[in-house]
């Protein structure tokens, strides 16, 4: 891998995730320091920006859509990013948040703030800051157009490894026996 | 065995009346597959071993093998169906791997490996599909069933009990109990029925077992299905 003159932007997010992809992106361990002489974190939680640059090169996206506000960034995400990346189950196929799929809403609603047991008076949270949940939890690929896929859950940090490095070096990743994994 | 026909462009010589899926497991050649199963009479239904015989799509469990025959099958257009097909069960059904017990030892998730399916690419259904957990000592889960009919044809071929049916037509086909009920509780299936032992994907799950051998560490972990070629599952 030879270093390009300019390092490649990269943003993360966790959708409806749980940061589990995060952290076995982390897992990379002192890889990472290899990574960082040819890349940058733009909108990421390693960095904390809030919103991403208009170039980036690289998105990476944890989570599936549970809410608006995860349809939001996810197509901010795909509007400033040239190649977008879907990292594991949950951005995949919805995932553990996507189980909740065959249950109505307002029954799930019912269920967790009026009537749990040792709930009293509970009341549904209308905010008007707090996203509204959306109907049922979608992969991001049914609402924007995903260029590459890390199943897993979490990816290990060798197939996020092999993904990256792959394209860094301007080659179409390829996952062999034992980086594919869905579970 | 003087016959032979070729299978991309290897020679494969078989015995009279051997499918070609039978003669290519016989030569050591792997051919993806979900509903077919060496002990049991093909059902020619999932579709995953499609080959091209003669340059014509036709199932390699139930089409016999011919001498002079000419058949591809790991070609680039091929399993780019084979791999549409496999997605379109995983949306179909409810396949979550991570909480399924036989993720690492299910079929349908090693064939996806083996084909490359790196995302479901259509749309989820989402199905609501119950679970049975009415029998003592085995659990159905149907939200993974894809409808293979292997354990319809164990428990009627050989257990002789018909303790499972495919029911309805087209999208609406699902997996029944042979039970007024409709409950696995109230049939005579035992964990002893070859029925209880077929299943490539999550429905049938012995129960108090679970996650006894870690993820990781199970059988398509080990060697890609590719490699188990001829062992049924």
């Amino acid at each position: 891998m030879t270093a390009p003159t300019k390092k490649l932007k990269v943003a993360t997010t966790s959708l409806a995730g749980c940061f589990g992809c995060h952290m076995s992106f982390l897992d990379i361990d002192e890889r990472l320091f290899t990574l960082l002489e040819h890349i940058e974190f733009d909108r990421s939680p390693l960095t904390d920006i809030k919103t991403t640059s208009p170039d980036c090169d690289i998105g990476l996206i944890e989570g599936g859509l549970c809410n608006a506000e995860n349809v939001h960034v996810l197509r901010e995400f795909r509007a400033h990013c040239k190649i977008l990346i879907a990292v594991g189950a949950c951005a995949i196929n919805g995932g553990l948040p996507a189980q909740r799929n065959h249950l109505p809403l307002t029954t799930i609603l019912e269920e967790v703030y009026h009537t749990s047991p040792g709930l009293a008076n509970g009341m549904i949270p209308n905010d008007p800051e707090l996203p509204l949940p959306l109907d049922k939890v979608h992969p991001i690929h049914e609402v924007v157009k995903v260029d590459y896929f890390m199943p897993g859950c979490p990816p290990s940090a060798d197939t996020i490894w092999k993904v990256l490095t792959d394209l860094l070096a301007g080659r179409e990743p390829s996952l062999q026996h034992g980086l594919i994994h869905y579970d | 065995m003087s016959q032979t026909f070729t299978l991309d462009g290897k020679t494969i010589p078989f015995a009279d009346g051997q499918t070609i899926i039978q003669a290519a497991a016989d030569a050591g050649v792997f051919i993806p597959h979900l509903c077919y199963h060496p002990e049991f009479k093909p059902h020619g239904s999932c579709k995953l071993c499609t080959v091209k015989v003669n340059g014509r799509h036709t199932a390699s469990c139930t089409m016999r093998a011919a001498a002079g025959m000419v058949v591809e099958s790991d070609t680039e257009e091929i399993n780019a169906e084979r791999r549409a097909l496999t997605q379109m069960l995983f949306v179909e059904g409810n396949h979550f791997c991570p909480s399924c017990e036989k993720s690492g030892n299910c079929q349908l998730q090693a064939t996806a490996y083996h084909l490359g399916m790196m995302s479901p690419h259509y749309d989820h259904f989402f199905p609501n599909r119950a679970v049975d957990a009415s029998h003592p000592e085995v659990l159905l889960d149907f939200n993974r069933c894809i409808l293979c009919s292997l354990c319809v044809r164990a428990s009627r071929d050989v257990d002789g009990k018909n303790v499972f049916a495919l029911s309805g037509r087209g999208i609406q086909t699902h997996l029944i109990v042979n039970a007024k009920s409709g409950q696995l509780g109230d049939t005579d299936f035992t964990l002893a029925d070859k029925a209880a032992h077929v299943c490539p994907v999550g429905v049938i799950l012995k129960k108090r077992q679970g996650f006894a051998v870690p993820i990781g560490e199970r059988k398509y972990d080990q060697a890609p299905i590719s490699e188990t070629v001829g062992e049924g599952q």
